[in-house]
């Protein structure tokens, strides 16, 4: 920020924002260059993954060792399955949740918001080993199933609609009543289409969460039907042979490329989902 | 499949029906293997063709699961059998054997059915790779997919400093006065790993240089404190602090091969599992050489054997015990060495046709072959993986100057002696 | 609607998401507290309650504390640059500057990178000679190699670094939307008046982010002591322990060593650890923060 206090059209204020645009520039610069890196080695032989020359020779092989290490169509597939599932159901389970939180005053309901606060600290991560024999005892283990559940009902989803929810004029609810709307025609009426920037929002934030993750993935899963792309990608991660860049750079860009190109398309009703969610 | 592997266990399969002693394992339809991946390259579709091959001799399908790298697998089939739902039989790191038999969740191979003919199998093995498989007397685990040290060195560079690039190092000496020629402004003569997870395996190699191995066989004691473990990790400080011809602090493996390939590095001690990848992308002449020791060259044996689950039925046992015999058998295991660059695991399959044909096409894999004889296994203990933190926590303090050799001993060894006091007596 | 009604219905709406949450969350949680009391298992001695003893032995355990410092000192550090980094980003991309969508795509950028993958480019930065921080250093400042990863002073502070340009770039589509639903007339009101722009930001902008800005603090406490995936790859807590923390050393204790119990007792530091925080943070922002 500028912290100049002279009036605006003196020769200050424009050097201010000079140095800001450049600061704002070398911080993006950085902010990329992972990404650009990653094009750059993944579209080069191997030996000009350190070496940075301008007429290094093109190739698309690193892309085609990526797909022969693994069977990664079918770990598309199942990525999307997955994402697909978990997303449908955060939206369901965490609509009705919110709601009941948001509008719904009853006894011990303080109590109860505290309790899914609670999943926001505690990570599944770390409660692998007790949530791997929950799945066993439920038969679930190697189902794509077994992967979202305990994701399933979020604690961040049911915290983010709450608040949307809130902010919802009281008027309109009431008008759908006096229509002789009942609880659940309410929620599918009046609140939900008022959300929709919320939904889309989280379900963004949602897609890439799971679209990444890797722990409890490798887990419990043991078969090509069922394991998502993160666990494809760890082939590359840690070898005898040390790090081959180029490789991991052209599986790194083919995994998160529908990520990456969905962020590019939508980015602006992306951000302005989020302005509309009011989420703040 | 390719041609190779078909002839392969065409000839593995005719061994298994000469073998009157075996089981059947008839009631057995079905086995699930965990192994890992630690090379680059289509590991999955050579396990699925030799599964593919199994099943055509014997019709049992064997559903092979890839499960991340060595510490991923580990976790994985831990985690699975613990929660009731474990593989069969799994490869999983030859130096575990002590941590896995304390979680008692392995069958000795003496108690498989049908293993009468064992002693003589196992005799069939380089003694070096079964060096981490015996324990109380039983047989623990097989070799499948191992290695051992060697070091890489730039041909070009030595020939470039005056040295002959055909007498690379044998001594700890030598080594020293090469690496001096070699260093120059941002380039190193020599890197070894010290991160965690590769500097106790290092340093086992170093140990073994100087004469000393650092635990007894039931691995229920180590001797860190002894003065040729001492001498040994004196020699590693030096090569930092005094001669200056590697870099101080931590070296990851992952970077290792990179810095070679990168030429700032002029030798690096890798694995024989990296052949295949300095072939392909070395832009120099390099060659390749067993480690120096002290007075001659010695090594340490690394990678992963086969071992059977106790949660196996004693059919499924038989079974799995019958696959480990079957990429054993010298013609798959020769397929298996040239295909992924790990050491075929008996001598009879260097006398084959096939890898004796490619060995004299790429001498390089002779070098390590050679070195088996001059190695030894890994470090390996109960409660294994603490005694490794230790280890390579006190090797990093050393490297990065904050402890003598002296003292990174004697740490070690403290820890290393508290950790194991339960399995003692 | 009468409250009976209310509170039938508002129990059938929460029961699904309940049902998991207490399957998934509460129910693992108590069970490690109750592992956590116990020995762990092996194969000729079986589980036994020894109350608080994994406690104590965990306080007698250097790389519990250093494991602990470094933790501190890790989300100390990367709470408030993320935060500061994500605000930054989102005045300039809310504001005039040229170029604004692109700057806005690229800040995103790391949000939708694996970590398990992005940790091995990052390797490359930082690797010694070559690696791209050392080339530039080299080019810029003429420094010699850095072995920034392989020594202990600089190890926690390159993992911090990482961890921050995960995050930044994800709280600022947080501030970002919070800017853009400011008032106009807010400003309007302020330039009539004519403030300065420090006084715009201190005055009306900063007031009115203060909701967002505990919501963005709360997740990046829990990042501060969730966002690890890059030190296991990277690291693994070395070197002697200058990157360990306290979910790298539970990774480490359950998992390498099999020490399920220390595990435990662990877990449920950091998740004591969590409960204060977050418990300070609400208590803070109940005084100072006007939620509606």
């Amino acid at each position: 920020m500028s912290a100049t206090t002279i009036p605006q059209a003196s020769a200050l204020p424009r050097l201010g924002t000079l140095l800001e645009t450049v600061a704002a520039w070398l911080l993006a610069l950085a902010w990329v260059a992972p990404l650009l890196y990653a094009v750059w080695a993944a579209i080069h032989p191997t030996g000009y993954a350190t070496r940075f020359e301008l007429f290094a020779p093109l190739t698309l092989a690193n892309f085609a060792a990526a797909w022969e290490a693994a069977p990664f169509a079918r770990y598309f597939l199942n990525t999307f399955a997955l994402v697909t599932m978990v997303v449908v159901a955060q939206f369901v389970l965490c609509t009705l949740a919110a709601f009941a939180f948001a509008r719904a005053a009853f006894p011990g309901s303080g109590i109860l918001f505290g309790l899914v606060l609670v999943q926001l600290m505690i990570m599944p991560d770390i409660l692998l080993v007790e949530n791997y024999r929950t799945m066993r005892a439920l038969g679930l283990v190697d189902t794509i199933l077994a992967i979202g559940l305990p994701y399933m009902a979020s604690a961040f989803g049911i915290f983010l609609l709450r608040q949307t929810f809130k902010q919802v004029p009281k008027e309109l609810e009431e008008a759908a009543r006096v229509e002789g709307c009942g609880t659940l025609a309410i929620l599918l009426r009046v609140y939900v289409p008022l959300a929709k920037p919320t939904y889309l929002a989280y379900g963004l934030t949602s897609v890439s969460y799971h679209w990444n993750n890797f722990l409890w993935p490798l887990v419990i899963t043991n078969s090509v039907e069922t394991r998502p792309l993160t666990v494809g990608l760890s082939v590359f991660a840690s070898t005898d042979q040390g790090i081959d860049w180029a490789i991991i750079s052209a599986a790194t860009l083919m995994t998160s490329a529908p990520l990456l190109l969905g962020f590019l398309l939508f980015q602006r009703q992306f951000v302005q989902s989020f302005m509309r969610a009011g989420i703040k | 499949m390719t041609q190779m592997t078909r002839r392969a266990a065409l000839v593995a399969g005719a061994g298994l029906l000469a073998t009157p002693a075996l089981v059947r394992a008839q009631t057995v339809r079905e086995l699930t293997f965990y192994y890992p991946i630690a090379i680059g390259g289509p590991v999955p579709r050579i396990i699925d063709g030799y599964c593919e091959a199994f099943q055509r001799e014997t019709g049992i399908k064997v559903n092979p699961v890839y499960a991340g790298n060595y510490g991923e697998t580990l976790t994985k089939a831990v985690t699975a059998i613990r929660g009731g739902a474990g593989p069969h039989f799994s490869v999983l790191l030859a130096a575990e054997l002590h941590s896995l038999r304390d979680m008692d969740i392995l069958t000795p191979f003496e108690e498989i059915e049908g293993a009468g003919d064992l002693d003589a199998w196992t005799r069939g093995f380089f003694p070096a790779f079964m060096a981490n498989s015996k324990a109380g007397g039983k047989t623990w685990s097989v070799p499948f997919q191992r290695s051992t040290a060697v070091y890489f060195y730039n041909k070009d560079w030595f020939r470039a400093a005056g040295l002959d690039p055909e007498a690379p190092p044998r001594t700890w000496a030598q080594l020293v006065e090469a690496g001096r020629r070699l260093t120059q402004d941002g380039k190193w003569g020599v890197k070894m790993s010290s991160s965690a997870g590769n500097g106790q395996w290092t340093f086992g190699a170093m140990a073994n240089q100087a004469g000393h191995k650092l635990m007894n066989d039931a691995g229920t004691e180590t001797y860190f404190t002894d003065p040729r473990a001492v001498e040994a990790a004196q020699f590693w400080r030096s090569l930092a602090f005094e001669h200056r011809i590697t870099p101080q602090g931590s070296i990851e493996w992952g970077v290792l091969a990179p810095d070679f390939l990168n030429q700032t590095t002029a030798m690096i001690w890798s694995t024989t599992g990296n052949l295949t990848n300095m072939r392909t992308n070395a832009r120099f002449n390099f060659g390749v050489a067993g480690l120096p020791g002290k007075d001659a060259p010695r090594t340490v044996v690394g990678g992963g054997n086969l071992y059977i689950f106790k949660n196996a039925s004693p059919a499924e046992r038989a079974a799995a015990l019958r696959f480990a015999r079957f990429v054993a058998a010298p013609e798959m295991a020769a397929d298996w060495c040239m295909k992924t660059g790990y050491l075929a695991t008996r001598p009879e399959a260097w006398e084959t046709e096939s890898l004796r044909r490619y060995t004299s096409e790429f001498p390089a894999a002779l070098v390590a072959k050679d070195q088996i004889p001059v190695a030894t296994g890994e470090l390996s203990t109960f409660e294994n993986q603490r005694v490794y933190k230790a280890l390579n926590d006190n090797l990093q303090a050393m490297l990065s100057g904050g402890k003598s050799a002296q003292q990174a001993m004697a740490d070690t060894q403290a820890e290393a002696t508290r950790v194991l006091r339960p399995f003692r007596g | 609607m009468k409250p009976a009604r209310t509170t039938l219905h508002a129990w059938l709406m929460l029961t699904p998401a309940m049902l998991l949450l207490v399957g998934f969350t509460h129910y693992p949680a108590i069970a490690t507290l109750w592992h956590s009391l116990f020995t762990t298992p092996r194969a000729t001695r079986p589980a036994r309650f020894i109350g608080a003893e994994n406690y104590l032995a965990l306080a007698d355990d250097p790389v519990f504390w250093q494991a602990l410092w470094n933790n501190l000192v890790y989300a100390g550090a990367t709470i408030p640059l993320s935060i500061g980094l994500a605000l930054a980003m989102a005045m300039w991309v809310n504001g005039r500057l040229a170029g604004r969508t692109a700057l806005r795509i690229a800040y995103f950028t790391p949000t939708v990178l694996p970590m398990i993958a992005v940790a091995n480019l990052w390797l490359f930065f930082y690797t010694p000679d070559y690696g791209l921080l050392d080339q530039l250093t080299a080019t810029l400042f003429g420094w010699g190699p850095t072995n920034w990863i392989g020594q202990q002073e600089t190890a926690l502070g390159a993992m911090i670094a990482v961890a921050v340009w995960k995050e930044a770039g994800f709280f600022m589509i947080f501030y970002l939307a919070a800017l853009q639903a400011v008032p106009p007339n807010l400003y309007e009101a302020a330039a009539i008046e004519g403030a300065s722009r420090l006084r715009v930001f201190l005055r009306v902008t900063l007031p009115l982010l203060g909701p967002t800005t505990l919501f963005i603090a709360v997740n990046a406490v829990i990042n501060g002591f969730r966002l690890v995936d890059h030190i296991i790859v990277m690291t693994r807590g070395g070197p002697d322990n200058a990157t360990a923390l306290l979910l790298t050393h539970i990774y480490e204790l359950g998992f390498r060593f099999w020490d399920t119990a220390a595990a435990s007792a662990l877990t449920m530091i950091l998740l004591a650890m969590l409960a204060l925080a977050a418990a300070a943070q609400f208590a803070f922002a109940a005084r100072r923060v006007h939620y509606r």
